[in-house]
């Protein structure tokens, strides 16, 4: 009898994983272990919807009924402790044993700690569910928040405190708000729109200290400034959880290192979303780690293939996306493969940067509009990606010319 | 009484595009196919309740422009993750110009 199939990370990337071995009409036991007490749910609304909702809501992957009927063994609450690779076996914290033939490891990535003395109760960083609800209670109409990092969880979060009538102060230690993959141009709309929604963003200057008595936050910056809030969040980016792969002997390398198939060093072990480095083929086998909700559900799908023999090589374009107020910001590609960009104007202000390499091949598009404006045009830059293509610049500038006409070229 | 209602004109909507259409307090999306045929379905992706009119049209499929849902829009069928309810269809018709549907 077969072993079956074993995921641990019960998030985007291992639930989709699970739907898909059955979905490609796998009929061996598959165990899905997480150490949530939720059913495998969505992330992205807990810094979007679900902080401005009166009761936030689990978004579900897949209901306990459809579980039930997929026949997918899900495990709560429990953590993976060891993997025996020569018996082909789980160790989890419950003390159960689980055999496997293939393993999938979509472990996601934890929040970077702010590696500071200070931290207490009123400190507190965003990635479950749990999490979220914890924050949801202190966003008050007057209470003061002050949010640690102007990355995208960050901002996000800042949107919606507003929304409620909160006070926010966003401290970003770099010279500007989202630094790592958004380019100025567009990174100053969304510092403006935070602005004129009166979210005081202060930029480019370190923290020297912070305080936390349990009632009050009290941080200092390196310029003497002081901020205090009712609740300090802190949205610093994100690490890879690999420490069950690092104790099995796999090979991290900034996260699980896999092969384009999403194989660890151990052939019968894969790994998929934000815990895993790869190879990005788009990029001439460039080695990245992602961290986004997209990459998860289409590498924890890639990966139930290549589990069951398909022998399939990623190729998707990386793309991301965030809400902020009315404004929504998408990315195709990697902007910093970029040497030089061309500017689109779209309706209603809404423009996007395509991002060219020197050889004049299209490695990147960056949007930014009200509503969904750039959503289609960023589609069809992500396949351009794809296809390696070297649009005309004045073709990509002019609106006039539609980009679907250049994807036939 | 015809329940069919006026939505645009043909000449309102390129080849293998996409538009929205507000009717009675319901939003819908009305496509013209790369074979010039007129298509409808409910506007909003079954996800997350955003307008699929802002998406990309590519041969037969419909994608949601937000998390990139996907729906065969002459049948309605939903192609796979996130999307997995299918989308609601409705009638066309093509009368002297007119694109019409029916709102059942």
């Amino acid at each position: 009898m077969a072993r079956g199939m074993v995921i641990i990370g019960a998030g985007e990337c291992g639930g989709r994983a699970a739907l898909a071995l059955r979905e490609l009409g796998y009929d061996g036991p598959v165990t899905l272990v997480g150490d949530e007490p939720h059913l495998p749910y969505e992330r992205p609304p807990l810094s979007k919807d679900a902080m401005v909702s009166e009761a936030p809501e689990i978004k579900a992957i897949a209901s306990d009924a459809i579980l039930a009927e997929k026949s997918i063994r899900h495990i709560h609450s429990v953590q993976a402790v060891a993997i025996d690779r020569t018996a082909h076996a789980v160790r989890l914290s419950d003390g159960s044993v689980l055999p496997y033939d293939k393993l999938l490891l979509a472990t996601g990535s934890t929040p970077r700690k702010l590696p500071m003395p200070g931290l207490g109760r009123r400190c507190v960083y965003l990635r479950t569910f749990t999490d979220a609800l914890a924050i949801r209670a202190h966003l008050t109409a007057g209470n003061r928040i002050a949010i640690i990092g102007g990355g995208f969880i960050g901002l996000e979060l800042a949107a919606a405190a507003r929304k409620l009538g909160a006070a926010v102060t966003v401290i970003e230690a770099q010279s500007r708000i989202l630094m790592r993959g958004v380019p100025a141009e567009i990174a100053r709309i969304i510092h403006d729109a935070h602005v004129a929604e009166g979210v005081d963003i202060l930029c480019g200057d370190g923290i020297a200290s912070i305080a936390d008595d349990g009632n009050e936050v009290r941080i200092t910056l390196a310029d003497g400034q002081e901020i205090s809030a009712d609740l300090a969040v802190i949205g610093i980016g994100a690490m890879p959880v690999t420490g069950l792969a690092a104790e099995a002997g796999l090979t991290i390398d900034n996260g699980i290192a896999v092969d384009a198939e999403l194989r660890s060093s151990d052939p019968d072990i894969f790994a998929a979303g934000d815990c895993c480095s790869f190879p990005l083929t788009v990029y001439g086998g460039r080695r990245v780690r992602l961290e986004a909700w997209r990459n998860a559900q289409e590498q924890g799908a890639l990966a139930a293939r290549n589990m069951l023999g398909a022998g399939e090589a990623h190729a998707a374009v990386p793309w991301f996306w965030s809400d902020q107020y009315g404004l929504s910001l998408q990315i195709a590609g990697l902007s910093d493969e970029g040497r030089s960009t061309v500017r689109r104007d779209l309706e209603g202000g809404a423009f996007i940067l395509f991002h060219l390499a020197e050889d004049g091949r299209l490695v990147a598009a960056s949007g930014i509009g009200p509503g969904n404006a750039v959503a289609r045009d960023i589609r069809l830059a992500e396949m351009l990606i794809g296809k390696r293509a070297k649009p005309a610049p004045e073709a990509l500038g002019s609106q006039a010319v539609k980009l679907k006409s250049l994807l036939a070229a | 009484m015809s329940d069919w209602v006026e939505a645009c004109a043909t000449g309102d909507i390129d080849e293998e595009d996409v538009m929205r259409f507000d009717h009675g307090g319901r939003t819908f999306a009305i496509y013209r196919s790369p074979d010039d045929e007129f298509f409808a379905t409910d506007g909003l992706c079954t996800h997350e309740k955003v307008h699929l009119a802002d998406g990309l049209v590519m041969d037969d499929i419909i994608e949601c422009p937000k998390h990139n849902g996907r729906f065969n829009y002459k049948t309605g069928d939903a192609r796979g993750a996130p999307v997995c309810v299918n989308l609601k269809t409705y009638p066309v018709k093509v009368d002297a110009g007119k694109v019409l549907i029916r709102i059942g």
